[in-house]
Formats: C-alpha cells, sequence, structure tokens
C-alpha cells in the first residue's frame, strides 16, 4: 500500500445511491481505494457496475436522484462529499479536471472553441482572457491540433471526433489539475485514433505528473495506460493490482471471466468459440446476499454465500474472493466445442459476387450557384463471398463498409458496377423484383435499440416477416415458428409477448438476429453487430452466430471496426480505405503477414490487454485522420497518412492485384512496412 | 454568410410572388360574383350597369392579363379600389394596419417577457411550484378559447373591478393625436402627448393579453422543453466539469442551443398575432386589419381580399426569412463554410 504522505485522493466506502420511486438503485456500494500523486489508474467494468457513477461522484457531477449516501472522498485534506456548491466548484475544472466519452456531444455546438477554452481557464481567475487564449492556443498545439491559432476560432461541427478530444483534453489540462479523470475517453474512435489519444494520454501524464484516473470497458486500453487496474463488479472493487500481474494472473473470477471472453487481436486459438460466463449482472435494487458474482461463478463454493470482503494477496494485489483467498487457482477455461470444421468447402460456390461497385452521394448544394459535390463512398469495390465463408469487412468511420452492406442488399441502389447474387444480377433490379431475395438475404444492424420498433412485441417483430413473405399462413402457424426461433438464439418462448424495452441490449440483439433467421436466409449481413454491447455479451453473441452458422449453413459478410473479433470469426478479410479495397486475405494471413501498410497499422493500433506483450509488439505511427471522401488524394488514398509513401504513390494509383499466396493487395511496396 | 443571406431572400421573393398567384386563382374560382355582391339587387339586374362595374375594375378582361396588371400595379404598392369601400385599398391598410401591428407587436413582447423566463426557470427547478404554475399557465393559455377570455376579462376588470378601460383604442372623448405612424404609443411619445399616451397604453392592456394567452402558453412550453433537452446535454455537463457558475452554465451554454426551436416558434406565433386578430379586435372594437379582413371576405371585395391575403404572405415570408437569419446566427452550423 503507497505511503500516506504522498496521497492525492482516498475514496472510503463510497456508496452512491439512486434514490428512485422504485427504491434505492445502489450503483456504487462501498468503493475504497487510494491514489497517488502523479499516478495512472484504471477503472474497468461492464455496463452498470458503477464506475462512471464513481467518477462522477467524485467531480460531484451526479444527476438527480443520485446522492451520496455514505462515505468519504478526501482530496488534498478535504472531503469532496461533503464540500459545498461553490467549494466543489473550485475543485471542479481546477483541481480536478473531467474529459467525458463522447466528444461529439462534449462540445457546445454554437459556441467557439476559443471561448469554451478559455472559459474554462478564467473561470478560476488564474488567467485574464487574454492570457488565457495564448494559454489555449499552446494547448492545443501541444495536444496536435494544427494550425491551433486557426482552429480555435472555428466552431466544434468543423472538428472531427478525435480533434474534439483533443480540444477536450486540452480543456482538461488548460489549469493543470492535480488529478484527471478520463470516462472512456477513447470508445467512440476509431482504434488510429483510440491509439493517438492513449498516447498523448501517457505523454500528459508523464510531463504535467498530472494523476489520471482512465474508466474503459476495454482492457486492453487499460493495460496500456495505466500503473494500476480497479475491476468493478456490482458496484464494488472485486480485485486491484497492477496490469502486468492483474492480467496475466487474474485472482477474481469475474477478471478472469473479462480477460477470456474478449477475443484478442494477438490469439492463437483456432476456435472461434469464446468464453463466456452465463447470465447477467444481478439487479441493482437488490443485490444478492453473500458474493454478488456468485450466481455466474464457475469455481463458486459454498462459503460464497456469505458476502468477501476484499483482502490484500500481497503488497500490491487485493481481491474480493474466497476461492483465491484460500490460495485456490483460477484455471483457464476448457473449450466446450472441439474446433470447428468449417464447411467451407461446397466446391467454393460463389454466394455473391460484387464487380467494380460505384456508390456517390450527392451533397448538399452551398448555394444555388456551385457546383454540387460527391462523395463517393463505394469507389470500385470488388468482392466475392463463397456460401459457407465469413467475410469481414473493416475499416474506420466513413471507409464505406456500411455503404457497401446496404448496396449488397439492395437497401441502397449502386451508381455503377454489378451485385450478382446467387447467379441473379441485382445491381439494376426493381425493389419488386428484390422482394422475393430478402428472404435469403437478411441484415442484423449495429444498435439493438433503434432496429427494433419499441410498438411492437417480439412475437409481432418476428412474425411480421413469416407473414410477408408467405412462409406460413396463418398466425397460430407464425407463434409457432416464433417459439423455435426463440429458442434457436436462446431466449425462452415467453419472451414472445414482451416488447423490446424489456429487455437488455444482449438479448435484443438476440432478437434482431432471430428476426434476420425468421425466413431462412443464406446470406447474413451483420453491421457492426456487436459493438454497442458489453464484452461478455460480445462473446455470447458471437458463439451464438457460429453456433447458427454451423447449424444452418450461413454465410456471413460480418462488418466490424475492431480487429480482433474480425480475426476471431471471419475466414477472409476485406479491408477498406476511403471506399476502396486496400487488402483481401485469409484471416490467418491477414495477422500474420499483412501487405498493406494500412492493415499493418490497423493491426499495430489495436491494443492487447498484456502490458508484457504490447512492449514487444511493433508500433507503427499512424499520423493524422482519415482524409475526405468527398476530396480523396490522388494516386494511393492512403498515401497521406502512408509511413512508407513514395513520389510514386502520388501519380500512380495501386490496383487490387495478387500478392504473396493469393493474398490481393492495393500498394505499389506490399509488404515493405 | 452573405450568401446565405441573398439565396434566402432570392427564396423568400419567389414565394410571395407564388403565395400571389394561388390567391389571384382561388379568388377567381369561388363562386360569389363581386359585381352582384357590390351593386346590390336594383342595380344588378340591369345588364348595363353590371357590364360597366365589371369594366371599371377590369373584371372583363382574361384571366393572365388580370393577375398581370395586379403584379403591375403591386409593384407601386397599388391594390386597386376597394369595392366595398369605394376607396383605395392601400389607403384602407394604412388606415387600419397601425392599429393592428401596435396591439400585435405590445401582445408578441408580453408573450416572450413572461414565456421565456418562466419557461426557463420551470426547466431549471423541475418539479417545483414554478414548474406547476409554468404548465398551468400554458394549459391555460393555450386551451382558454379567445372569445371566452375577452369577455371574461372585460367583464372582471372593466364591469366588474372597473380597473381597466373599455373596448377601443381611446377614451370616447379624448381627442386622438395627430397621425404620424399611426402607431399611438409612438405617436403620444413623439408628440410629448403624455396623458393620451396613458390612455393609450391603458386600452391596449387587455386585449394584448387577451390576444397574448396562446402564444404566452406555447412560448412558455416550447422554451420549457428545450431548456430540458439542452440541460441534459453532455456539453452542459462539461461546462458544470469546468467549475463554471450555475448562472453561467444555464444562461452562457444551455440557453443560446435551447433557443433554436423557440426562434422558430416566436416568428410563427409573431406572424399569427399580426394577421389573426380577428376575434380580439371584434370583442375589443379595435380598428384594425382583423376587421377589415372579416368586413371584406362578407363582401367579397376581391381587391381588399388579394391586397390582405399578399400581405399575410409577405408577413409570414418576411418574419420566416428572419427567423432564418437569426438561425444562422444563432447556429454556426446552419452556415456551412
Amino acid at each position: 500500500m503507497p505511503a500516506p504522505a504522498d496521497i492525492l485522493l482516498q475514496v472510503r466506502d463510497l456508496r452512491t445511491w439512486f434514490l428512485t420511486d422504485a427504491g434505492p438503485v445502489r450503483a456504487v456500494d462501498g468503493v475504497s481505494f487510494d491514489l497517488r500523486a502523479g499516478e495512472t489508474l484504471g477503472i474497468v467494468g461492464e455496463s452498470g457496475s458503477g464506475k462512471s457513477v464513481c467518477a462522477k461522484s467524485i467531480m460531484r457531477l451526479l444527476d438527480e436522484p443520485a446522492r451520496i449516501v455514505g462515505g468519504s472522498i478526501l482530496f488534498q485534506g478535504r472531503d469532496l462529499a461533503n464540500l459545498d456548491e461553490a467549494a466543489i466548484r473550485s475543485v471542479r475544472g481546477r483541481e480536478i479536471a473531467m474529459v467525458f466519452q463522447d466528444p461529439m456531444t462534449s462540445l457546445n455546438p454554437v459556441l467557439r472553441i476559443a471561448r469554451q477554452l478559455v472559459e474554462a481557464m478564467t473561470a478560476h481567475g488564474r488567467f485574464t482572457p487574454k492570457a488565457a487564449r495564448l494559454r489555449a492556443i499552446d494547448l492545443l498545439r501541444r495536444m496536435g491540433v494544427g494550425a491551433p491559432e486557426r482552429a480555435i476560432n472555428s466552431y466544434p461541427h468543423q472538428f472531427s471526433g478525435g480533434m474534439r478530444q483533443r480540444v477536450m483534453l486540452s480543456m482538461g489540462f488548460s489549469n493543470e489539475p492535480a488529478l484527471l479523470i478520463a470516462d472512456e475517453p477513447t470508445t467512440a474512435l476509431d482504434v488510429t485514433i483510440q491509439a493517438q489519444i492513449l498516447e498523448l494520454l501517457r505523454e500528459l501524464n508523464h510531463d504535467f505528473g498530472t494523476a489520471v484516473i482512465l474508466i474503459s470497458h476495454d482492457l486492453g486500453v487499460i493495460a496500456n495506460v495505466c500503473q494500476r487496474i480497479l475491476v468493478m463488479y456490482a458496484g464494488e472493487v472485486v480485485e486491484e493490482g497492477p496490469p502486468e500481474e492483474l492480467l496475466s494472473d487474474p485472482r477474481h473470477p469475474y477478471t478472469w471471466a473479462l480477460l477470456h471472453a474478449a477475443p484478442r487481436i494477438d490469439a492463437t486459438a483456432t476456435d472461434r468459440r469464446l468464453a463466456t460466463i452465463d447470465g447477467q449482472p444481478p439487479d441493482p435494487r437488490a443485490w444478492p446476499d453473500g458474493c454478488r458474482f456468485r450466481a455466474r461463478c464457475p469455481f463458486a463454493i459454498a462459503q460464497c454465500a456469505d458476502h468477501p470482503a476484499l483482502l490484500p494477496i500481497n503488497d500490491t494485489r487485493a481481491s474480493r474472493c474466497w476461492v483465491t483467498q484460500q490460495g485456490g487457482t483460477l484455471r483457464p477455461p476448457e473449450r466446450a466445442h472441439p474446433a470447428p470444421t468449417m464447411a467451407i468447402a461446397d466446391a467454393r460456390q460463389p454466394l455473391l459476387e460484387v464487380t467494380d461497385l460505384h456508390k456517390h452521394f450527392v451533397l448538399p448544394k452551398d448555394g444555388y450557384f456551385t457546383p454540387a459535390r460527391v462523395l463517393r463512398a463505394v469507389d470500385g469495390v470488388s468482392l466475392t463471398v463463397h456460401r459457407g465463408e465469413t467475410v469481414g469487412l473493416v475499416g474506420e468511420s466513413g471507409c464505406g463498409k456500411s455503404t457497401l452492406a446496404r448496396l449488397v442488399t439492395r437497401l441502397h441502389a449502386p451508381t455503377a458496377g454489378k451485385i450478382v447474387f446467387d447467379g441473379i444480377d441485382i445491381s439494376q433490379a426493381r425493389q419488386s423484383d428484390i422482394r422475393p431475395l430478402r428472404r435469403r438475404m437478411q441484415m442484423i444492424f449495429q444498435d439493438p435499440y433503434a432496429s427494433l420498433n419499441p410498438r411492437m412485441s417480439v412475437g409481432e417483430i418476428l412474425a411480421g416477416p413469416l407473414l410477408l413473405h408467405r412462409i406460413v399462413d396463418s398466425r397460430s402457424a407464425a407463434s409457432g415458428r416464433v417459439g423455435e426461433l426463440l429458442d434457436l438464439v436462446g431466449l425462452p418462448a415467453t419472451a414472445a409477448g414482451r416488447f423490446p424495452h424489456e429487455f437488455s441490449g444482449g438479448q435484443r440483439q438476440r432478437i434482431s438476429i432471430a428476426r434476420a433467421l425468421a425466413v431462412g436466409p443464406d446470406l447474413v449481413v451483420a453491421d457492426e453487430p456487436i459493438s454497442a454491447l458489453d464484452v461478455n455479451i460480445q462473446a455470447q453473441i458471437i458463439n451464438l452466430m457460429v453456433d447458427l452458422q454451423e447449424r444452418l449453413g450461413l454465410t456471413y459478410l460480418f462488418i466490424a471496426h475492431d480487429l480482433a473479433v474480425v480475426r476471431h470469426v471471419c475466414d477472409r478479410i476485406i479491408v477498406l480505405y476511403l471506399g476502396k479495397v486496400m487488402e483481401i486475405a485469409r484471416a490467418a494471413d491477414l495477422f500474420t503477414r499483412p501487405l498493406h501498410p494500412y492493415t499493418s497499422t490497423l493491426i499495430a493500433a489495436a491494443p492487447v490487454p498484456d502490458p508484457r506483450i504490447e512492449r514487444t509488439r511493433r508500433h507503427v505511427p499512424m499520423k493524422g485522420e482519415p482524409p475526405s471522401a468527398v476530396n480523396p488524394p490522388s494516386g494511393c488514398r492512403f498515401r497521406t497518412r502512408c509511413p512508407i509513401a513514395q513520389p510514386r504513390c502520388t501519380v500512380e494509383e495501386p490496383v487490387l492485384q495478387p500478392g504473396v499466396a493469393g493474398q490481393m493487395v492495393a500498394c505499389h511496396f506490399p509488404g515493405a512496412l | 454568410m452573405i450568401r446565405y443571406v441573398f439565396s434566402r431572400l432570392a427564396t423568400s421573393i419567389v414565394l410571395v410572388l407564388l403565395a400571389t398567384l394561388v390567391v389571384f386563382l382561388i379568388a377567381n374560382t369561388i363562386p360569389g360574383d363581386p359585381a352582384l355582391a357590390a351593386l346590390g339587387d336594383e342595380q344588378a339586374s340591369d345588364p348595363a350597369a353590371v357590364s360597366a362595374f365589371r369594366a371599371l375594375y377590369g373584371l372583363d378582361k382574361p384571366l393572365w392579363e388580370q393577375y398581370w396588371r395586379f403584379l403591375q400595379r403591386l409593384a407601386h404598392g397599388d391594390f386597386g379600389r376597394s369595392i366595398s369601400s369605394r376607396r383605395a385599398v392601400m389607403a384602407d391598410i394604412i388606415d387600419y394596419a397601425p392599429a393592428t401591428i401596435e396591439l400585435a407587436t405590445i401582445a408578441f413582447l408580453l408573450s416572450l417577457l413572461i414565456g421565456l423566463p418562466l419557461g426557463i426557470i420551470a426547466a431549471v427547478r423541475r418539479d417545483s411550484w414554478v414548474d406547476h404554475l409554468a404548465r398551468a399557465v400554458a394549459l391555460i393559455g393555450v386551451s382558454a378559447p379567445t372569445f371566452w377570455l375577452a369577455f371574461i376579462m372585460l367583464a372582471i376588470f372593466y364591469g366588474y373591478l372597473g380597473w381597466a378601460p373599455g373596448t377601443g383604442r381611446l377614451d370616447p372623448i379624448a381627442f386622438a393625436p395627430d397621425r404620424i405612424t399611426g402607431m399611438l404609443l409612438i405617436d403620444t411619445i413623439i408628440l410629448g402627448d403624455w396623458e393620451t399616451f396613458r390612455d393609450a397604453a391603458a386600452h391596449l392592456v387587455l386585449p394584448s393579453i387577451v390576444l397574448a394567452s396562446a402564444t404566452i402558453g406555447l412560448i412558455t412550453r416550447t422554451t420549457r422543453a428545450a431548456m430540458l433537452e439542452a440541460l441534459s446535454q453532455d456539453y452542459v455537463r462539461v461546462a458544470r466539469a469546468k467549475g463554471l457558475l450555475a448562472r453561467v452554465v444555464i444562461t452562457g451554454h444551455a440557453l443560446p442551443n435551447a433557443m433554436l426551436p423557440v426562434v422558430t416558434l416566436g416568428g410563427l406565433a409573431y406572424a399569427n398575432l399580426l394577421t389573426g386578430a380577428v376575434m380580439t379586435e371584434t370583442v375589443f372594437s379595435w380598428p384594425g386589419l382583423g376587421r377589415y379582413t372579416f368586413r371584406s371576405a362578407v363582401s367579397v371585395d376581391f381587391p381588399a381580399i388579394m391586397a390582405i391575403t399578399t400581405i399575410v404572405a409577405a408577413v409570414f415570408v418576411l418574419v420566416n426569412f428572419l427567423v432564418d437569419l437569426s438561425y444562422a446566427m444563432l447556429d454556426p452550423r446552419v452556415v456551412k463554410k
């Protein structure tokens, strides 16, 4: 335990409850930890674990009806939990600053960046407006914002998400606070931008000596920035320790479960299924007696009926688990299924063939006389998906992967090019001709909250496509089939009578999958189907999709920004950049031997939840942000961010051609990085 | 920004022209012959008198020519002669419009003065007594019928309590000031005639409250909803996390965002007040455009109807143009670089 002298923050038995009409929701329920000056502490846990509420309690930024009902937050000799409003205001932004998850909504859209930065400094009377402005420009430059003198006069909408997060960090550091709390600061960003922001955070901690509390659901993010990790579950800290030890030798089954549920970019296992734990986190209105993880714990013993305390394991580690406190070990999970033999065989029969596909969106004009601008979202893509195969589409936001998904299912009409589905050219087909084909190709969408009609019961949602395509001819026959579908995705038959809002995110995604499968499709296009879900739920959905593929012989076009997930589930992977294909390769080849520099940088940017491995991995710096698809760079589109770009790349566009072992790559210097 | 202003202005002019065309066509297709309506039974039975009347007002010309003449005269501010009053329509409008503009403007200012603060405080102190009051005011204002409210107000404050003066713009025995703008409050200030100013102001109290009642309700409701929305945004939490004063967070961060829907509604509300005061003007014997409109409609007075409709269209287009401009000033995202 750290010496008391250099302790900056001491949280003791913090209890923050939401006092609702239906009784108290005990979101944070007895959290204690220390933070030394200049230390970086990571807090990890799934949604509802209390990690964000914990951070807001420290800043006293709780919204109604949340209250701090017990405990203390000692910071520089004062108990923040008991400060009056004026006193806590002098701490906020000056002594403790906070950076939030979504940079797109964290800046006020109607105020200039300058005003938002300057007021953060002048509010505490430490700077005159003039001095604050000069300092703001310096800070923006330090955070990597180009041309800060001009940028400071911009409005937030003129900035990308990554740039806005740099502005938020400038704001956070403007008063040189002793502590910065970053709540999921990179969750809304692309993996390449995430790597840049995390690197910046490490540098700032080093240069300014500011202590950092980094909150994330992603162990990879936490592991590479933090000196110490707290794992939260059901409103409590369940494990604490330095990342090297905690991640290689977890001493709480929940940490163990998190670690094994997350697919890893450096994975070697051939099994597509991930180790998951059953069930859901307990209800925060009535935490169970005893260990709160007991109901889901594969290691539970009789003693777990008593509530365990957070006890030290050694000088730096502590755990809240009876099993490990008694010297028990948490053995690695056994794979329940043997490695699947994927039935890709099928004579490599193509199910979907796309040739030189284009989709151009005409943007609204600025004025009556200006020429219309064209966004080339998909700009000449060719690909083939074979029967029974899982093909992954990866790339940063704006690369055209979602547009491509909507083109192949003909939700969009292509501007040019050919789409052949099972021998039928559907590129110019009318909607009435496509409709019968919809039975055979279905989509699963990213947001399970927006993609299910809230006014329809689950039974109606699933019966709709059955009746529409006349797969069944009566409502009673439909309800029988609905029961089968629910069973297929692991939901009880009683779910049919309930409405979407009664389900969790993971359960809703199961309903989405059931809806897609209702009509018995051949091809399922899944657009980021798991990115809105918690790690363990992600693993459950992946396992479900893998199971269904084996049972029903499905073909997947799987769109994701998370490379580790794609590596895990896909046979072949297509890397997109600004509407063009950069590389196509078998999953294993792509990760062991990326030929395109863009693929290499993407892989390097994805963090591995093990600091020791991370130190040995290659780090390829990814410059800047993706250019606009309205005005793509000449020659190779990636050249403006490419570490090995040559003069040739500016003038000559590389064509997609076979490289090593049938791997397709569009680069003048394949494999040079 | 300048390009934005001009493109909005061009759109506005096209809209007004389209509106006049629509009005013209509708007025010409409805049943009801203005000649028969204006001449009276005896003269209307004389075909010579009818055709003379038609020739005088150009009603015998083809439709497109009538419209073209209408547009030409419109360019000179000439709406033709009113069939019922036999005067230039423009002269009628100059007589009647100031009373309405004065009443509508006072009612609009009243709506803003009450609706905005009430809505803001109701949102900031959600579920407090202010919030309940705001909701009650909004409900009553929106749902109480104008004629009912007008009679009740007159009965209580004029008839029973005697606190307010009766109907009309001035006391019957008072002399109207020399006409400068036709708006009594402004004219009396210019002339320094404070006694008449007080009289005119007193006469405005009841009708402007009645006219404003629905608008107060709408603005309170919209402001409250927009403020609640703005206060729940991430940037407001960020502003609090900077350690700003609560007052600065509310007025500096939430309010500018909350104003966007309120400006849209406010513009439409002002246009409605200017053009929709028929009921209030009738009950309060207010010599304004509302009553003029009503009279012209009943007597199928084509030139007057078209003039009024053109003005109404122009008012709405102008107000929307101003709303667009203030929107562009409030929200930088509207005008792209």
